[in-house]
């Protein structure tokens, strides 16, 4: 059988895939039947009829999105046959949606309104009373008007399909079919937001953006997410220049047709209170608005005299990874060029002594679509499912093919794929899983152990579990060992990464990262390290990493979207640190009062949707965009202030005119070095294998704690994810501290505490405290240090 | 159990044993990853043991022993006019109004049966001896109308005969 057979849609020849539904061929020929529940990628449904059309030899118009294509088919899509059922469906459809477009938020992009003024009769004939429906509570991004929905399931199908969680249904039945979650809950799918560009009516809209504009009234502007390692496509709408939602731009390469709902929802956040609007400096303990000229002047003062009066090699800088790729490599140019390496963008992370290993930047290993081909995934500390929602739903649709998802997770997260080998232990032992899986693979396999390795892995034992993730790794034809963000704060990362390796070229699977940020890949390309300069060239400068720096006491900071008290791995060393320092600038789009007290000079900056840049994403695609809103006048982009910086700090070559000429230079030193530093094998000096008696914090990292801006998004903060207020607590270890659940506890880190409830769940291992970073605005130390748990 | 499914309490010990092993007895039927196959069965045995309608605990008690989400077992108990979802009286007539039933008096069949139980359709009596349904087409079109009342089908129903059923009834 060939693959393509040979059809006539309304005369005109057209070749398609076997197997094909008549309405794929046409869409690919580009002629348009209408329809409401078809949709690309999800399951046929059929039940709207909109698609009906006219085959020859067939007695009734037959639905196109659910006919099979046969050769020699003759298909009419505008015969009087069919033009007489789609206006019949048509007038069905009408009887029960309400006549109230001007009031309705789809209006202008409602599928119901084109298809019926394409396909429709031009007056009713109905004069019964209509239905009516009762709105649903979704929660905070999804606003009904229930009435007006057509029953196409689509978004039904959405949840059970893409989603991978049913949470809205159709109960009822026929006129009495109501579609809503059960019993009301408000639906907790990180991908939720999708069902509002999937409703072909105004039934699902965007809460945030309800009423307050027309899409004609907005302009379009090709952008990329700022808030994972994926980069997913987005397309942000502008009225007057200010951001008014933020939609999906098709790229089936990485985002699809999807978005996260922190992608979609996050530009809530532009318009926060605590957006900083002027340049600030402090003097004294008093706090000036200034113009931007003496605000810099002040800056560059402070840190020249640092640099006099310490050395520079006290002048530290911390930059958030999701940081444009141009402000990054401006940043450590300037460092660099008063003479100091300390730059960093690896807030979270404790562990660096494999530094000098690392490849030229943490790569994914695989490309983005390639995720959904592969056989066997082990997930070494990642909740990529809500971390990075998009290669999670690529990974559920590995799943679905048969893939096999294995998990070595400090705590057992909810997936939306069902996970093969799920290995849940205490962050201390996730070490020597790995090595158990490691001398798994030992046995299976003829490859070359790295050297060390077996004598490293001689007193470990394997049991069922690893060698079921072994034998999995080992026989896929597309496998991948992949190291996730919950992994990046492990006091052992260097253990587990030296592990994941080996397993991965001991099973002959690709090794990848999912970091943390946009553009973590793109930080290590510009040199936001201590150790490398851009495109990985040694430096012969080298400086301190996040850890050192804060712990070392540093006498300056320059940050760049950072809050300390938020974004590092131990929050309360960093702010001990920002707090003795001498001099602090800060550029920031947001103000609070933890930064009125530690810094010097406060600097507004542009917000991703406000700045041109670049993000590499984790496959190391380059995606530059340009602004799409604009800012108040003193609010600037990031590149330009530091390229301002630069030029008064004499540091030479900073006469950038744009950015893409920062982005050029770079890439152009990167082409030409082509560099091809992999990750090098370092063998572990011993294998850590015993668990302290005290217990241990995982520091989990929420979905909607990462970065400044998703932090202040009203929106997302109240959605189920956010919403984790307790520390969780093993059953047997709440038996062993005499706890019950709801009982307040206070938990101390190093001095800091915080008063908090308890929850009790055996998801968490025992001896563990799971308090995510940041709940009940906790300043407190390590995400994975010993942790005091007090009754009160 | 992962962290988030844990933390909603489990409803499956509302299923007693008997219910229990008369739902395994249909899920063993199907392929091991679709134990949601067994919904309507499931659910028939729920409602049963609960004197003839389903809670919404009963109902995510259901979907959770069939490892499904609850709305998709509400779905098919809001669905299917079998399924109860209000407590229902002792006897619970299912009076058959589609289209063969109606056009041989279904009318006369539900006026009558309301003026002498004195409730209206969807409604239980105040004493809990009869619950009234209107339900579709119930298969028995040959002696239509007619009317389910327990698991028994009366047809050809007359106001003389329907009395003469409802006496025999306590
Ligand atoms: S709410 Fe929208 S997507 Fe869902 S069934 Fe109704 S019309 Fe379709
Ligand atoms: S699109 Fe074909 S039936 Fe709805
Ligand atoms: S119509 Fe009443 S039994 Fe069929």
């Amino acid at each position: 059988m060939s693959d393509t057979i040979n059809i006539e849609i309304n005369g005109i020849p057209v070749e398609v895939r076997t197997g094909a539904m008549v309405i794929e061929a046409a869409d690919e020929a580009g002629i348009t039947i209408p329809r409401f529940c078809y949709h690309k990628k999800l399951s046929v449904a059929a039940n709207c009829r909109m698609c009906l059309i006219e085959v020859e030899k067939a007695p009734k118009p037959v639905p196109a999105c659910a006919t099979p294509v046969t050769d020699g088919m003759k298909v009419f899509t505008k015969s009087p046959l069919a033009l007489d059922a789609q206006q019949s469906v048509m007038e069905f459809l009408l009887i029960n949606h309400p006549l109230d477009c001007p009031i309705c938020d789809q209006g202008g992009e409602c599928d119901l309104q084109d298809i019926a003024i394409g396909f429709g009769k031009d007056a009713s004939r109905y004069n019964e009373s209509k239905r009516v429906v009762r709105n649903k509570n979704l929660g905070s991004l999804i606003s009904t008007d229930m009435t007006r929905c057509i029953h196409c399931t689509r978004c039904v199908r959405f949840g059970q399909e893409v989603a991978g969680i049913m949470e809205l249904g159709a109960p009822g039945r026929g006129e009495f079919t109501e579609i809503g979650t059960y019993m009301e809950r408000a639906v907790s799918s990180e991908l939720s937001g999708n069902v509002i560009d999937l409703c072909p009516v105004g039934a699902l809209t965007s809460k945030p953006y309800r009423y307050t504009g027309r899409p004609w009234e907005n302009e379009s502007h090709a952008h990329v997410s700022p808030h994972d390692c994926l980069g997913s496509n987005l397309q942000i709408e502008t009225r007057r220049h200010q951001v008014m939602r933020v939609l999906p731009r098709e790229n089936e390469a990485i985002n699809e047709m999807w978005l996260s709902d922190r992608d979609r929802f996050s530009y809530t956040a532009l318009q926060h209170e605590e957006r900083l609007q002027q340049p600030l400096i402090k003097q004294g303990s008093e706090w000036r608005q200034v113009d931007w000229e003496t605000a810099l002047a002040y800056a560059i003062d402070g840190l020249q005299r640092v640099r006099k009066v310490d050395g520079a090699e006290k002048l530290a800088a911390l930059i958030s990874p999701s940081s444009t790729i141009e402000e990054m490599y401006l940043l450590q140019k300037l460092m660099r060029g008063v003479g100091s390496a300390n730059i960093d963008h690896r807030l979270r992370q404790s562990d660096f002594s494999d530094d000098d290993g690392q490849p030229l930047f943490p790569a994914l290993g695989c490309s983005v679509a390639e995720l959904e081909d592969r056989d066997a995934v082990l997930l070494i500390g990642s909740n990529i499912r809500k971390d990075q929602p998009i290669a999670g739903h690529r990974l559920r649709k590995a799943s679905r093919r048969g893939a096999h998802i294995m998990c070595v997770n400090p705590v057992d997260y909810a997936f939306n794929f069902p996970v093969d080998e799920n290995i849940v232990v205490h962050p201390e032992l996730m070490a020597r899983e790995l090595a158990s899986i490691a001398k798994a693979l030992l046995t299976l396999t003829a490859n070359a152990a790295p050297a060390g390795l077996n004598v490293l892995l001689e007193n470990v034992e394997s049991g069922d579990a690893h060698l079921t993730i072994a034998r999995h790794l080992q026989t896929a034809s597309n496998a991948s060992v992949l190291i996730g963000t919950q992994a990046m704060s492990h006091p052992q990362l260097s253990t587990l990464r030296a592990l994941a390796l080996a397993i991965s070229e001991l099973a002959g699977a690709s090794l990848g990262y999912l970091t943390e940020g946009a553009n973590a890949a793109g930080a290590w390309i510009a040199g936001a390290v201590p150790h490398r300069r851009h495109a990985g060239e040694h430096s012969p400068l080298t400086g301190l990493h996040t850890r050192e720096m804060l712990n070392t006491g540093m006498s300056a900071y320059l940050l760049l979207n950072v809050e300390p008290e938020q974004d590092c791995a131990n929050p309360a060393a960093a702010v001990r640190a920002v707090h003795e320092a001498d001099f602090v600038v800060s550029l920031t789009p947001y103000i609070t009062d933890d930064m009125r007290a530690y810094a010097d000079v406060l600097l507004p900056v542009a917000t991703f949707a406000e700045t041109s840049g670049t993000y590499v994403n984790a496959e190391g695609k380059w995606q530059s965009f340009a602004a799409s809103a604009s800012t108040a006048d003193d609010i600037k982009p990031a590149w330009k202030v530091l390229r301002v910086m630069g030029n008064l700090l004499d540091v030479g070559g900073f006469d950038y005119l744009t950015s893409e000429d920062v982005r050029d230079e770079l890439k152009g030193q990167f082409e030409t070095l082509t560099p091809t530093l992999k990750y090098q094998w370092q063998c572990p000096a011993v294998m850590p294998t015993k668990v302290s008696k005290d217990l241990t914090r995982i520091g989990h990292l929420g979905m909607y704690s990462i970065d400044m801006v998703v932090r202040r998004s009203a929106p997302l903060q109240a959605t189920a994810d956010a919403q984790i207020e307790t520390a969780i607590v093993h059953s047997v270890t709440a038996k062993q501290q005499g706890l019950v659940a709801g009982d307040t506890v206070r938990v101390s880190q190093g001095g800091e505490s915080v008063t908090i409830s308890i929850a009790v769940a055996d998801a968490v291992p025992e001896n563990c405290v799971f308090l995510p970073m940041g709940v009940g605005g906790a300043v407190l130390g390590d995400a994975y240090g010993s942790i005091e748990l007090a009754k009160v | 159990m992962s962290l988030l499914q844990q933390r909603q309490a489990s409803k499956t010990h509302l299923l007693n044993a008997e219910s229990r092993q008369d739902i395994d007895r249909w899920v063993a039927k199907y392929p091991a990853d679709r134990k949601s196959s067994a919904v309507m069965a499931a659910l028939r045995i729920a409602q049963e043991q609960n004197a003839g309608y389903l809670s919404n605990d009963l109902i995510e008690a259901v979907a959770e022993y069939l490892e499904m989400e609850a709305i998709a077992a509400y779905e098919v108990a809001t669905f299917y006019s079998m399924y109860d979802r209000d407590p229902v009286g002792r006897h619970k007539i299912s009076v058959c109004t589609n289209i063969s039933c109606m056009l041989c008096g279904s009318d006369d069949v539900v006026a009558h049966l309301e003026k002498r139980l004195g409730i209206k359709l969807g409604e239980t009596s105040d004493d809990g001896r009869f619950t009234l349904k209107e339900v579709e087409c119930l298969g028995a079109c040959v002696e239509a109308p007619m009317f389910e009342v327990a698991k028994t089908y009366h047809g050809n129903l007359t106001p003389d005969k329907i009395d003469k059923i409802l006496d025999e009834l306590d």
